[in-house]
């Protein structure tokens, strides 16, 4: 990877000086910018009355449900304990391997390697989910059914690998591990742009005190780039979170289960709403629409703990 | 590593002493790592034995991985240092989380290739043909014809112009008020409390489930259409155009250009602003002409990859554009198809139920399509950014 | 951007070079060497496919634009009779969007569609709702589309069809029954040998209308056996494996052996199926079969349609899924009259079926019930 040197300030300066089109650019741009920011939140508080809107008439307690349980809450906390489980194994395997992939180019792979594999991970962020799904459906579950039936033989005494396992392979665990291909595209891509921003006279001073490779990534890289690791992985877990058709075609869902090896069980919000939702109508369309603002709630709740955390490593960022 | 050190192992006697003097000492000899992965492979197959019947390949690999990585560490850790040690352990880690992101990539790739490529070497007229007029007749008589078939009916021409028509609108919302909020972000908004909440809101935005988001566009032009056309049935079956495809994507894709343009104007020294402002250059001069420029690259992909994000979604548009058959260049008119749409209707709808291949053909050879646009996307965004961004000194 | 228009027109002008003809060409594929003559952009293109041109006759001069929505059950028929329905009407066009048939009944509702395509009748309220849109006479339903709906597996080396009747149907798909030679489906099936394999049931994992049909009849005739409900999603506390959409099942299956569905006839070619009990005598599905299931049932004010499942009758397959066109009984405008009275008898007519099903499979309406619909449709008339 070729890293962009900064542009010096003699050079833009040069070109700069002696346009006057000042201070009314100034002010121009910077409302703009504002413009921009208040248009986002308009857009945000009207999706956000259309969803509490349409969602209310499932939440309100007491309400008439389309589906046969007694309240809302019944109904959607199996559907989001298994959206979160299927994000979490998401991101457990996505991510180490997306930082050492994003590492790989950024610093380890010769320049003739590097270029080329960027460009393929850029790549597959752009395949469609529907492949993925067909991929994880018709290549990836058959490849599993071996696996889960040892985890089960030898580690069934854990309750994520208890229960009969599967015969088709169409498991929670096999639709995480399709979403952790599916996110790690979008963790790598944004994890080495970081990297590469990382300042070259701290990591030469660092390689110049004697750092092998590895410390001087430690000292310089990580610190550096933090904040940026977890707004990548913040982006692929929204990802990973919101995922319809992948998780739709792979997964044989059903009630909650601890167990990830077990066809039948678990199911997340979006492909609840994708399954059921052309066929719906009336309160069942007002159950579903609730549901998705259950998910939207889990990803503001995940965004908050995760901003809270790179608001305490701040004194890296550039513009601060 | 280099290779070209070809000391002798030194004796245990002048071991000490060698590390110490000298900077290229102490190295471990050239044939260590083969004769750790050898040893890791023996051990790895009597391990896979031992633990799994048969002799499954993928777990005699994954064994001998982990192997060799730790014998590495171990055998770096006794002829060198442990510094060398953790450094080369982080080294083949590294190189071993590559390959492991290599294997399912490269599968999916292949696979999208490998099925698609055939049909659109064979019937390159896919691309420019729509399903006008093609009906589970054709597909079937296709079958029938036996193999090598005849030309298949039909093609997704429809849902490329589509899909370059709602994603080319979206991009135009959704960038500049990605960008430009970014940079309110990251230059003006400082932290402030005002900033504080885009940030928080924007975060709340990538939590939509994008079928949401279509039904939110499906609200919002349902409403401005009736404010203009007065509630009549007229307004309502207009609601469905490409545009409203277009801004339930912009809604998808404004807080993924606003995080990582975000991220990356972040990672911008501070001392560049300084030295400009230094320099008497306007702020919004400095953003502009030193700022951007800097973060352009960064940017850039993440721009593609936003819009390789919506360019795939296949729910919105569905509920947003409608379900057209023939081409339609015109947003705001009459239905539209876009090629996700098309492969996800394709593969669970076959226009001919009795004969699904076809439109299993037709969808693989979409989603090649679609991946190639968006890669070319991706080619022009980087020799983009390289033109604008300056000069590099490495 | 910059960066992006550049790439767009860079991507069509490749796919313009390949395909040299210019994108906006409306003409189809057809079967092999199909003509590059046909109008550009005209939505009058003559349909290759279809056989209905040649039919002479009047054609009519209704034009215009009439749009629906609704099941995707109907896309493949439907797709046949929009382009169709050009052989009686050369200036009409059709779109039909499969959003499903709730959504399709909805939009209905709304204003937004001028018909609609739907797996299940309109209930009471959306009956009501249907008045403030087509005025007071409200809508009404036209079985227009019948589709048997067959249970199908994948046993290798058995070649006859499996016999079950109803209740044996329903204790496999509640997994009470777990191998294929259980004794309850042996001892139907003298005679055929029977593998001890596992059995692994696959339903739907999207709401559907093939899923109501197909409990609905294990409702009516299973008895004991089913203890849920008609229902449109598969009950979720029954543990089994699941596939989105005909396709899905259906592939499923094909890939499992000793896997058990439930599916639209017309998708399970190589698939053994089975033969439903009714009365004394097992019956394969067949669209006769099916058709006549609708014929003997009783129809509706509202033109919708009482399917007597737990029939006796014989030569009647009863496990079929029975399709709607949804209209309304008086349009705002003669020329939405004249529109939807042109699709919706031509959908109907003979043509019309036989169209249909030579492109989906579906089981053709009898001559008894499209003289009920048709007299229905001649009905529709203007407000005011």
């Amino acid at each position: 990877m070729s890293t962009p040197a900064p542009a010096t300030a003699r050079e833009s300066s040069a070109s700069l000086r002696g346009s006057r089109a000042g201070s009314a650019g100034d002010s121009i741009f910077s409302g703009l910018a504002l413009a921009s920011a208040v248009v986002i939140l308009l857009v945000l508080a009207f999706v956000a009355i259309f969803l509490v809107s349409e969602a209310l008439p499932a939440i309100r307690p007491g309400a008439d449900l389309d589906s046969p349980v007694d309240s809302f809450f019944e109904y959607v906390w199996p559907l989001m304990a298994g959206t979160v489980m299927a994000a979490i194994i998401a991101l457990l395997l996505a991510t180490p391997v997306a930082v050492g992939v994003a590492l790989f180019i950024s610093h380890y792979a010769p320049p003739r390697i590097a270029k080329p594999v960027g460009f393929v991970i850029d790549l597959l962020a752009a395949i469609p989910s529907v492949v993925y799904g067909v991929w994880g459906w018709l290549t990836l579950a058959p490849l599993m059914v071996p696996i889960y039936g040892w985890l089960n033989e030898h580690l069934g005494f854990i309750p994520f690998f208890a229960g009969a396992p599967t015969t088709t392979g169409r498991t929670l665990l096999t639709s995480g591990i399709v979403l952790s291909v599916m996110v790690l595209p979008i963790i790598t891509a944004l994890c080495r742009e970081i990297f590469t921003q990382t300042p070259i006279l701290h990591q030469e001073a660092a390689l110049g005190l004697g750092a092998t490779r590895w410390e001087m990534i430690k000292m310089t890289v990580f610190p550096f780039a933090r904040a940026g690791i977890v707004s990548s992985i913040m982006l692929g877990l929204g990802r990973a979170l919101g995922e319809t058709m992948a998780v739709t075609m792979v997964l044989s869902g059903g009630i909650f289960s601890w167990s990830l090896i077990q066809s039948g069980r678990n199911q997340t919000i979006p492909s609840e709403i994708a399954l059921n939702f052309p066929e719906a109508f009336g309160m069942r369309l007002n159950e579903l629409i609730a549901a998705g603002l259950m998910l939207f709630i889990i990803t503001l709740a995940v965004n908050m703990i995760a901003r809270a955390i790179v608001n305490k490593h701040k004194e890296f960022s550039g513009a601060n | 590593m280099s290779s070209t050190v070809t000391t002798t192992p030194p004796t245990e006697t002048d071991l000490r002493p060698r590390r110490q003097e000298s900077l290229s000492g102490g190295r471990k000899p050239g044939w260590v790592w083969i004769a750790v992965l050898v040893g890791a492979a023996v051990i790895g197959a009597g391990l896979t034995l031992l633990l799994a019947e048969g002799f499954p390949i993928a777990a005699f690999l994954v064994i001998t991985a982990i192997l060799y990585v730790l014998g590495m560490y171990v055998a770096t850790r006794a002829m060198e240092n442990r510094r060398r040690a953790t450094d080369g352990l982080w080294r083949n880690l590294v190189w071993l989380a590559f390959l492991i992101a290599l294997a399912p990539l490269v599968s999916v790739l292949w696979s999208v290739v490998a099925t698609g490529l055939p049909t659109l070497v064979n019937n390159p007229h896919v691309m420019a043909y729509d399903m006008q007029g093609v009906t589970g007749v054709d597909d079937s008589n296709w079958i029938d014809a036996g193999t090598p078939a005849g030309e298949l009916a039909g093609g997704f021409g429809h849902a490329l112009v589509g899909t370059v028509v709602i994603t080319l609108i979206a991009t135009i919302i959704s960038v500049p008020i990605g960008m430009l909020t970014s940079i309110y972000l990251v230059e003006y908004g400082r932290d402030g409390w005002f900033s504080r909440a885009i940030i928080f809101f924007v975060d709340v935005m990538t939590g939509i489930p994008s079928i949401v988001a279509g039904l939110f566009a499906y609200a919002a032009v349902t409403w401005v259409l009736e404010q203009v056309m007065g509630s009549r049935p007229e307004a309502l079956q207009n609601v469905q155009m490409g545009f409203t495809a277009a801004i339930a994507l912009s809604v998808l894709m404004i807080p993924v250009v606003v995080r990582s343009t975000e991220e990356m104007l972040r990672v911008v020294p501070n001392e560049l602003r300084e030295g400009s402002y230094a320099l008497g250059v306007r702020k919004w001069q400095t953003i502009a002409k030193v700022v951007l420029p800097t973060a352009i690259s960064g940017i850039a992909s993440g721009v593609t990859l936003a819009i390789a994000r919506v360019a795939g979604e296949t729910a919105p548009i569905l509920v947003t554009a409608g379900f057209a058959v023939n081409v339609n260049w015109d947003p705001f008119d009459n239905w539209m198809t876009a090629l996700p749409v098309f492969i996800y209707r394709q593969l669970v709808a076959p226009t001919s139920p009795t004969a699904a291949d076809p439109s299993t053909a037709r969808a693989w050879a979409a989603a090649l399509v679609l991946v190639a646009i968006v890669m070319a996307l991706n080619l022009l965004a980087r020799v983009i950014a390289k033109a604008f961004a300056p000069k590099s000194g490495r | 951007m910059k960066a992006l228009r550049f790439g767009r027109s860079a991507a069509l002008l490749s796919v313009a070079a390949l395909a040299l003809t210019a994108c906006s060409s409306a003409d189809n594929g057809g079967n092999g060497g199909a003509s590059s003559t046909a109008p550009a952009g005209s939505s009058s293109a003559a349909p290759a496919g279809s056989s209905s041109a040649a039919e002479g006759g009047a054609t009519s001069d209704v034009q215009g634009n009439l749009v629906g929505a609704g099941a995707s059950s109907q896309e493949a028929a439907m797709t046949a009779w929009t382009q169709g329905v050009s052989s009686v009407a050369p200036n009409l066009t059709v779109q039909y969007s499969p959003d499903g048939s709730g959504a399709g009944r909805e939009k209905f509702l709304q204003g937004a569609t001028s018909f609609a395509g739907s797996d299940a009748a309109m209930d009471e309220e959306e009956a009501e709702q249907a008045k403030q849109v087509c005025g007071d006479q409200g809508a009404f339903h036209v079985p227009a589309y019948i589709s048997p709906i067959a249970v199908a597996y994948n046993l290798p080396g058995v070649e006859e069809n499996i016999k079950m009747d109803a209740e044996t149907i329903a204790r496999v798909f509640t997994g009470e029954i777990t191998t294929w030679n259980d004794e309850a489906i042996a001892s139907q099936n003298e005679g055929v040998e029977l593998p001890d394999t596992p059995i692994t049931v696959v339903h739907r994992s999207d709401d559907s209308g093939t899923t109501e049909n197909f409990t609905a009849y294990l409702t009516e005739a299973a008895g004991d056996a089913w203890s849920y409900d008609e229902v449109e999603t598969w009950p979720a506390d029954i543990t089994a494996e699941s596939a989105q959409g005909t396709t899905g099942v259906v592939g499923l299956v094909s890939s499992n052996e000793g896997a058990i569905t439930y599916a639209d006839a017309s998708a399970v070619d190589g698939l053994g199926t089975v033969d439903v009990k009714v009365g004394e005598e097992y019956v394969a599905y067949s669209a006769e079969a099916a058709a006549a299931t609708v014929e003997k049932s009783e129809a509706n004010e509202d033109g919708s349609i009482e399917l007597d499942r737990a029939t006796t009758e014989a030569g009647v397959y009863p496990v079929v899924l029975v399709s709607y066109h949804i209209y309304c009984n008086q349009y705002k405008d003669q020329e939405t009259v004249d529109q939807v009275k042109a699709f919706a008898e031509y959908a109907i007519s003979e043509d019309g079926q036989s169209t249909a099903e030579g492109a989906a499979g579906n089981a053709p309406i009898s001559a008894a019930t499209r003289d009920a619909a048709m007299e229905r449709i001649e009905a529709i008339s203007a407000q005011g």
